[in-house]
């Protein structure tokens, strides 16, 4: 498999990366290691850590930065920009459907049975339309790239998708640590993000709201994985940082414990998952949750971001369905492409799947994080046929896809700089804009030849550069 | 039947609790079966939050008090106009799609007797008629008995036991359904009195099964019926906490004892009574 590299066209380098290159030429040789450890020290001081599940160590583990930036021009990010912004689009308007009349199931263009049978399909929420019709306010789009101009979504998250404080935090390191690099570069600023973020959750305050709302963060607590995000947001925004037990329900609206007595609060962007949010509505063993919270969104007291039930939009069996929603409700052809994508639960796909598993990646229709996945190419006999049993037991559990040679871009390794695969996570803003600042999250596979970049399998992070004009 | 409710739910609470919240599913459904005349949902030292009909069709009333409190009372009165509908929900404005009632929950998640028993009335074309006997399979295998089953005990447990209460034999039928791949629910409400004339002085519950061309079709296999005049129905849900008439939660621990009241009353026959009366 050949891989497209994002920085040398064969020995040649690309434009938007000349200056870098420079950059990393001239660079003396212990240099590197001398702001590899700042940038550790760095990291560690402002308390950025990820926790990785199920792998034992240091919960509070670092996760890895690489200091070498990944690049992209001008043009090439208004494509992206203009196919993220439409996919957005078609998500919220497949969410205020599926939750209301439900034309694309009507029309024949997306079997009832994925929709409704859907685990995340939420029935508590069928007919509540929350302000501006916006039901993921938050939308991070995983896309990958395998040549000059092919770039691909590997999937959506329209819950509460994580990891924009490391795109802000990488950025701020940089600049901290490589001036130099900001002023031969003209890059452009994704310091915006908390002041958007906001601005985007103010303009879904419900309509009983009168005054500037008040948005605050409800997180589930220090334990959580991404609670150093949500306590980094909070402070950028300027907003507090609450737990279930800081809001309660009076009367009809939802309240926050504060020194100055309750303060009634307009828009929660949670960071809890549907099932915690409200033991009255839905788990009722949940301590996370605000009792009667559910009641108060149902009836347009409050605003909750990403609204409930906003997961059946980007489960991986409706994914397959994305473009389809983009000819459906804009009427516009899908600027970005979907993976081809095979469900197990079609005697056809299965039947190709399982005599070329060696070949794809294999993932759980509801499975997250890398785990619980199969890359056909990367695997040894033992563990194609351990998880062809799998897949036996439970064929409907299963999507599948074929590899992907993913783009690469040079990265610091202990010998010095080599291609490690990437991909790409941007944060769409949708309120009464739909916005997104240049750049995002790049993740990138540590480990030599390996495709799997999430931070749980051992993956790094980048600093993501979109070039001005 | 012109029917008169009155419906007194009382929690004590000790030591007494504060934030106390509750949802309430306490006001009949609309439907062709149903006009409601008046209703009157009261919570003592409590503050009215939000009302509004949810996706189901059902009327929620919110409500908080904030206590400390050591008792509260939820009460309920009002008047319904009931007419029999052989069990149709006709008329019923919901906008929630049957297919989502597939879905298993814990109380009506299927295990092996179950599925013996969905088997043994067979399949055939005739949805309605399947549904007609999946209720009449459940009757009969299941023995009206109050006290043997509990508020937690699943469908799969019941039939097992081979009695228990009204909620047992909604929550086998439901399961029975599903696994027909006949969308199934929960419904709750009220019961003036059994076939056989006997007043019913307590909630009721029974089960709905979507018919394909019919529509909604409730099934009362405790009684071996399909509700008419005599039911009164509240709301439903997938199973018995989904479709609960009172949730609710206080903030802190303690012991919470609970007594009910109800009260379901032809208002034409207590009428025809005292009239005799006054003539005698």
């Amino acid at each position: 498999m050949s891989y497209y590299n994002e920085m040398f066209e064969g020995t040649r380098v690309r434009d938007p990366y000349a200056r870098l290159n420079e950059w990393v030429e001239t660079m003396p040789a212990d240099f590197r290691q001398m702001k590899q450890a700042e940038a550790e020290a760095l990291f560690r001081r402002i308390g950025i850590t990820f926790a990785v599940y199920g792998e034992g160590g240091d919960p509070d583990r670092l996760i890895p930065f690489d200091m070498m930036p990944r690049v992209f021009e001008q043009a090439e990010w208004r494509k992206l920009e203009r196919g993220i912004k439409q996919r957005a689009r078609a998500l919220n308007a497949f969410l205020r459907d599926v939750y209301g009349r439900a034309e694309i199931v009507r029309a024949g263009r997306i079997p009832a049975r994925l929709v409704y049978q859907n685990e995340a399909y939420e029935k508590a929420v069928v007919g509540v339309v929350p302000p501006r019709g916006v039901y993921s306010h938050i939308i991070g789009i995983d896309l990958v790239r395998t040549g000059k101009d092919e770039f691909y979504v590997l999937e959506d998250n329209c819950r509460t998708p994580s990891g924009v404080s490391y795109m802000l935090e990488n950025r701020e390191i940089m600049m901290r640590m490589f001036p130099q690099l900001f002023r031969n570069n003209r890059i452009e600023p994704v310091d915006q993000y908390p002041e958007l973020l906001r601005r985007t959750l103010e303009s879904v305050a419900p309509q009983k709201c009168t005054d500037r709302p008040t948005c605050v963060i409800l997180t589930p607590g220090h334990f959580n994985s991404a609670y150093y995000e949500h306590s980094f947001l909070a402070n950028l925004m300027g907003v507090e940082l609450v737990e279930g037990q800081d809001l309660f329900v009076d009367g009809e609206f939802v309240y926050m414990r504060t020194t100055q007595g309750p303060k009634r609060v307009d828009v929660i962007y949670r960071r809890i998952d549907d099932p915690y949010l409200d033991p009255l509505c839905f788990r009722p063993d949940s301590m996370l949750g605000i009792p009667g919270l559910m009641d108060i969104y149902r009836s347009g007291g409050v605003s909750i971001c990403s609204a409930p039930g906003a997961g059946v939009a980007d489960d991986k069996a409706i994914y397959t369905f994305v473009p389809e929603m983009v000819r459906f409700y804009l009427g516009e052809q899908p600027i970005l492409n979907n993976v081809q994508t095979w469900t197990l639960w079609k005697d056809d796909d299965y039947k190709h799947v399982m005599a070329n598993l060696g070949d794809l990646v294999v993932k759980e229709v509801h499975g997250s994080g890398g785990y619980g996945m199969l890359v056909g190419p990367k695997s040894t006999k033992d563990e194609i046929e351990a998880f062809r049993k799998k897949i036996e037991a439970d064929p409907s559990n299963y999507i599948a896809q074929p590899t992907l040679a993913l783009s690469t871009c040079p990265t610091f390794v202990e010998e010095g700089i080599a291609p490690r695969h990437v991909d790409l996570r941007p944060y769409c803003l949708c309120g009464d804009r739909i916005e997104l600042v240049p750049g995002g999250l790049t993740r990138v596979a540590l480990r030599e030849g390996s495709l799997v970049v999430n931070s749980s399998q051992g993956g790094g992070v980048k600093d993501t550069w979109v070039l001005s004009e | 039947m012109k029917l008169a409710i009155s419906h007194q739910t009382e929690y004590r609470y000790d030591p007494p609790l504060r934030n106390i919240v509750q949802s309430l599913r306490l006001t009949p459904s609309v439907f062709e079966g149903q006009k409601l005349q008046d209703w009157k949902i009261e919570v003592s030292g409590g503050l009215r939050g939000p009302g509004f009909r949810d996706g189901a069709g059902d009327w929620i009333s919110g409500w908080t008090v904030r206590g400390p409190a050591e008792q509260i009372v939820v009460s309920v009165t009002g008047r319904v106009d009931t007419r029999d509908t052989a069990g149709v929900l006709r008329g019923h404005r919901e906008m929630i799609h049957p297919l989502a009632y597939l879905r298993d929950t814990k109380a009506t998640r299927p295990a092996e007797a179950l599925r013996e028993l969905a088997g043994s009335v067979g399949a055939g074309t005739d949805r309605l008629d399947l549904a007609h006997r999946l209720s009449a399979a459940v009757s009969d295998r299941i023995a009206y008995r109050p006290g043997v089953t509990e508020a937690a005990t699943t469908a799969a447990e019941a039939l097992e036991q081979g009695e228990g209460v009204c909620q047992d034999h909604a929550h086998v039928l439901i399961a029975l359904a599903r696994l027909h791949e006949l969308p199934a629910r929960y419904v709750s409400g009220y019961l003036h009195s059994t076939s056989d004339g006997t007043a019913h002085d307590a909630a009721h519950a029974w089960a709905e099964i979507h018919v394909e061309g019919l529509g909604w079709v409730g099934f009362d296999a405790a009684n071996a019926c399909c509700p008419d005049e005599r039911y009164v129905r509240l709301g439903s849900g997938l199973d018995a906490p989904d479709a609960a008439p009172i949730r609710g939660i206080a903030l802190g621990q303690g012991a919470e004892r609970l007594s009910v009241a109800v009260q379901v009353e032809d208002v034409e026959a207590l009428q025809r009574q005292s009239q005799s009366q006054t003539q005698s």
